[in-house]
């Protein structure tokens, strides 16, 4: 089915626009947390309100994105760009955690000031980070500058690549 | 009729800077895709309040004002980086049907934003049809100015 004409471009942007509704709406809560806007709205409005905006345009982008995914699994899996990105996203996700497990618990205790506090300015600036490199990278896995196939390239390149390069060959 | 300029704006310095960089193209594209999401941001959170959902306990002018210098970021960025992109590339621009939806759809889209959607949402109408026909028309411009936009790399 993916390889049909219009199926994966057609992923492809479904991924992009609901990316636009994911990370759009979660900067515009990261802006929040950091205190860079929004100061007079409560931190909890982006946390209740606008927070299953959030996940219904991650979980399109996510689904879309496994779909691409397998539709040439080994490609991706030796793509110094996607390599990265699944660090990023690991690293978001984890950021994730830890301000609903902890910071988010105490929000009623710092919900409406203009600057929230520091742990939750430097979650904030880190979802901005981590996101910005998982769409960065997402869009750079189409270049294939660093593939296996083409040789020769730095050995640390082969390594995060884990690509196999006979030794002495050619 | 307009072919000799797309064939000048192939021939402009930036236009050939780029082309002639690996990685110049890729890193404006996606500075171009950051752009997207803040502005996917700053335009649905207003959109989505127009249509009475998302941050529905604050006034739509007091969240108009607050996002708009955001807005206005996000807006530049994508011009800046789209221009730029679109240089490099014009001629293709050219034959490409994706382009043209997406240029006559993106005036359209800033339009009814910065002129028609500003006005509504700074006056806190509180007939519900006109701000959710006002959020839903600005959702629609857009979703075609960024289908059209992510269309053109494939034909």
């Amino acid at each position: 089915m993916l390889e049909s004409f219009y199926v994966w471009p057609l992923l492809e942007s479904i991924h992009v626009l609901a990316i636009a509704l994911f990370v759009g709406t979660a900067i515009m809560m990261d802006l929040r947390l950091v205190g860079c806007a929004f100061r007079r709205v409560p931190a909890s409005a982006f946390t209740g309100r606008l927070l299953p905006w959030t996940r219904a345009g991650f979980v399109v982008s996510l689904v879309t994105g496994l779909l691409v995914f397998y539709s040439n699994p080994l490609r991706y899996y030796h793509n110094v760009f996607f390599r990265i990105k699944v660090l990023a996203l690991i690293l978001a996700g984890l950021n994730v955690w830890l301000f609903h497990s902890r910071i988010h618990r105490r929000v009623s205790q710092w919900d409406l000031d203009p600057v929230p506090p520091r742990a939750a300015r430097v979650a904030g600036m880190v979802s901005i980070f981590a996101w910005a490199l998982v769409v960065v990278t997402g869009r750079m896995i189409a270049y294939n500058w660093f593939d296996c196939d083409l040789q020769p390239q730095p050995g640390f390149v082969n390594w995060a690549a884990g690509c196999v390069v006979e030794v002495g060959g050619g | 009729m307009l072919l000799p300029f797309f064939e000048w704006c192939e021939s402009t310095v930036i236009a050939s800077t780029i082309q002639n960089s690996l990685w110049l193209f890729p890193v404006i594209e996606a500075v171009h895709l950051l752009g997207l999401c803040l502005l996917g941001g700053s335009i649905l959170l207003v959109d989505l309040r127009l249509m009475g959902v998302g941050l529905t306990r604050q006034t739509i002018s007091e969240l108009n004002t607050q996002v708009r210098p955001w807005l206005i970021g996000a807006v530049t960025v994508m011009i800046v980086t789209g221009v730029s992109l679109f240089l490099s590339e014009a001629i293709k621009c050219y034959y490409n049907q994706a382009f043209w939806v997406k240029i006559t759809t993106l005036p359209l889209a800033l339009s009814f934003t910065f002129l028609v959607r500003d006005r509504v949402a700074r006056a806190d109408s509180k007939v519900a049809y006109i701000n959710a026909a006002t959020g839903v028309t600005s959702v629609v411009l857009w979703f075609i100015v960024a289908a059209a936009g992510r269309w053109i790399g494939y034909s």
